[in-house]
């Protein structure tokens, strides 16, 4: 028995979090999200070199087929970094949907370009948690046909996973006639969501979901872990920039973090977010090795990291005063991440509701 | 990531389950409400003690077991023990022995442990002053050395159990001309004392957990002083870590949490169950949510612990998250139960036997208790976060000046 993570498991968060401290930082975020670039092909490449992309696939597609847990940390350390890059629906939803319900010939076509950052992959499913001003998508004859609104990692996408009303997953060319893709604006500028509107599109249906929802979900849970791993992240530099501003940062002849108001909004936020670490283990961890609580797991892990974000998120601007709301400042990036994890793939309320379907209590 | 027990631990947890199984029906009724009071009947613990689940790694010559200190063997048993509903035993008093056996001499210990963990000699603590409360270390009841006796006098106000108590451990002021912290004594000594006088502080629960204890001219034999004169500061450090190490308990959170799962799946509004009103389900998941990150946070000290490692913060937010949930558990279960919710002391259609509106207010008081959540803020802030203390009010005169 030992909570605690593996010796490989510290290493490969230290080569991560090492590599983006140097080759991520604010300011060449600032320069991707200013461009309204799509991803940092930079970053991209050595991600790629450092296997993340690979981290889910397994070994026979050329991946380096770790687990769940492995996949949360790299997450945590992109939040972190505020790493203007797909990954939640590129590196982990779209292999997992393939993994679990594609044919042979999907992964042998897909898996190992994905592995190796050679495509991006975009994944449209947010009808199927909530719908939104969306007829939906439907599919029928190889053709699909609606609107897959908030598709994510798809802007800069080779290829689409898009989930039909009927909880099947398809491939769809993004070049294919009849597909529209639109980016649309949102308030975090290191990741993309875009309106994929589908009029009689060609697809390629992953047949293990034709008649079992099981791979929709399995796709949705772990995506939700890697959104909560990621606020871990996002949230953790937050409560770290508040403490180290409140320690410099001098008023009435004192340090602000010596008088108890704001010592005590530091040490709030520490009190919230450390146990989230513990969660995010457990449930990545869970998701891999006790699959019967893997789906309950992933709904309390992405609600309560997304209530805990908020609060760091609001907390740590307030420490730092007016300059928390400058862009100068640039914290702003981190909040918006924060805000941008927990609307996406449901929010709170929404995935709550579904931790107590899952339990049956409704 | 490892959460399988080895094959020792889970015949551990077999042979605890099979001694359950076999004795629970001996166990005395429980009455769990009192924090810090031992419950057990005297028969009850010393079976438990003989097959090493109370008292577990005392010494034998002081009347435990004597088991090499074994964290996640204790886990077990505290885990099996509240799975079956069954009152655990005690180690005497967790605050006082574990200060005995470290700080206390040879006489002391035979003298105090044995009955302790027998259940003979029960213990109450006095710290808290009427004036020193967060500022423990102000404190002015005063001993003075009289021949070769203390002569205490006094107030102390929060004393739990002190009613019930045997003995008390105690905070005096040995040097008053000593800086603060450098000037307390440690003593211990009956509550039969003359000059030792109880009166019960009735809270807003209606019982009277705390007392307010008055010495006046209480004389007490010079030796019954754990530690060095002075240096009793240092020893109730010692004792405070043991206390607080059990307020927050999320094994406990879980167990209260299920019990509220039941009450909203029986119970119904309108013909509704509870469970079924998005709202209450609402407030009841977000609760989920925190007790399961405080567990495994709970899972992720003990293994520091195991390790013999210090924590850091994990462990130091255990106190200020735990009880803060319990008390919002309670606030819960009282919402969902509406009107049945305010209901009380025996009343026709009580729920739980009043059990949570006497929770909400108790765990109110642990709030405050053992360190308010604002001394539990700055030691989190200042321990754990490296903020800068308080300037000292004459500091801030020099500064400001």
């Amino acid at each position: 028995m030992d909570f605690a993570l593996s010796e490989e498991q510290r290493m490969l968060q230290d080569s991560i979090a090492g590599y983006l401290e140097s080759g991520c930082p604010l300011s060449r975020v600032r320069e991707v999200a200013e461009a309204g670039e799509s991803r940092a092909d930079d970053i991209w490449q050595e991600l790629t070199n450092l296997g993340v992309h690979g981290v889910l696939i397994d070994e026979d597609y050329g991946g380096v087929g770790l687990g769940v847990l492995e996949a949360a940390l790299i997450a945590e350390a992109l939040g972190a970094a505020v790493a203007p890059v797909p990954y939640v629906a590129s590196s982990i939803m779209a292999p997992v949907a393939l993994a679990e319900a594609g044919s042979t010939g999907q992964k042998e076509t897909w898996l190992p370009q994905l592995a190796a950052g050679e495509v991006v992959a975009g994944v449209g499913l947010s009808e199927q948690i909530g719908r939104r001003e969306s007829e939906g998508v439907t599919a029928s004859g190889g053709k699909l046909r609606g609107k897959a609104m908030f598709a994510m990692d798809a802007a800069s996408a080779d290829i689409l996973i898009i989930a039909s009303d009927d909880g099947a997953l398809h491939l769809v060319d993004p070049g294919a006639s009849g597909l529209n893709r639109e980016k649309l604006k949102t308030i975090d500028r290191t990741r993309t969501v875009s309106e994929i509107t589908l009029d009689r599109v060609d697809a390629e249906v992953l047949p293990g979901s034709v008649t079992n929802r099981e791979p929709l979900l399995t796709t949705i849970d772990v995506g939700r872990v890697i959104l909560a791993a990621d606020t871990l992240g996002a949230a953790q530099v937050m409560t770290d920039k508040a403490i180290e501003y409140a320690k410099e940062r001098r008023q009435f002849n004192r340090v602000i973090g010596s008088f108890q108001a704001v010592k005590h909004m530091c040490a709030e936020m520490a009190a919230e977010l450390e146990p989230c670490r513990s969660l995010i283990w457990y449930t990545a961890h869970a998701y891999s090795a006790i699959p019967e609580e893997g789906r309950l797991m992933a709904c309390h892990a992405k609600a309560h990291l997304s209530e805990v974000g908020k609060f760091v998120a609001r907390k740590s601007t307030e420490v730092h005063g007016g300059m928390g709301i400058t862009d100068l400042l640039g914290l702003h990036y981190w909040f918006k991440r924060i805000g941008f994890n927990r609307q996406m793939l449901g929010a709170p309320e929404l995935v709550r509701e579904e931790a107590a379907r899952v339990q049956a209590w409704v | 990531m490892d959460l399988e027990y080895s094959p020792e631990y889970r015949e551990f947890r077999d042979e605890v389950r099979t001694f359950l199984d076999e004795h629970k029906h001996k166990a005395p009724n429980q009455k769990p409400e009192i924090p810090g009071q031992p419950n057990s009947a005297k028969e009850w613990q010393q079976l438990l003690i003989e097959n090493g689940y109370a008292a577990r790694t005392i010494p034998r010559e002081y009347g435990g077991y004597g088991a090499e200190p074994d964290i996640l063997k204790t886990r077990i048993i505290a885990e099996e023990f509240a799975r079956a509903r069954v009152p655990p035993g005690h180690s005497g008093d967790n605050r006082l022995v574990p200060t005995v056996l470290e700080l206390g001499t040879e006489e002391q210990k035979q003298w105090l442990v044995p009955p302790s963990v027998r259940g003979e000699m029960s213990w109450c603590q006095g710290y808290s002053e009427p004036g020193s409360g967060s500022d423990l270390a102000s404190l002015s009841t005063k001993a003075e050395l009289d021949g070769d006796e203390w002569v205490i006098n006094g107030q102390k106000i929060w004393t739990s159990g002190a009613q019930n108590a045997d003995m008390m451990f105690c905070l005096v002021r040995t040097e008053p001309d000593a800086p603060k912290h450098n000037g307390i004594s440690y003593l211990v000594f009956s509550m039969d004392t003359p000059g030792i006088d109880v009166r019960p502080l009735v809270t807003m629960t209606g019982d009277a957990f705390f007392n307010e204890v008055f010495f006046t001219d209480a004389r007490v034999p010079a030796n019954q002083i754990i530690g060095k004169r002075g240096e009793g500061w240092f020893v109730a450090n010692t004792t405070l870590r043991y206390e607080r190490g059990g307020l927050g308990d999320p094994n406990e959170a879980e167990n209260r949490f299920n019990r509220i799962v039941d009450i909203m799946q029986r119970e119904t509004v309108g013909g509704e169950r509870l469970i079924d009103n998005p709202i209450y389900r609402d407030r009841l998941l977000k609760l989920q949510g925190q007790i399961l990150a405080m567990k495994f946070n709970g899972m992720r000290v003990l293994s520091h612990n195991i390790k013999g490692e210090e924590p850091g913060l994990p462990r130091w937010i255990v106190k200020l998250n735990g009880c803060e949930l319990n008390h919002q558990m309670a606030g819960l279960a009282i919402d969902v139960l509406g009107e049945l919710g305010l209901l009380y002391d025996g009343s026709p259609y009580l729920r739980d036997g009043g059990f949570w509106q006497a929770r909400y207010m108790l765990d109110l008081g642990l709030i405050i208790g053992g360190g308010t959540a604002q001394i539990q803020k700055n030691m989190i802030g200042e321990r754990a976060l490296g903020l800068p203390k308080e300037p000292k009010v004459d500091e801030a005169k020099a500064q400001a000046a």
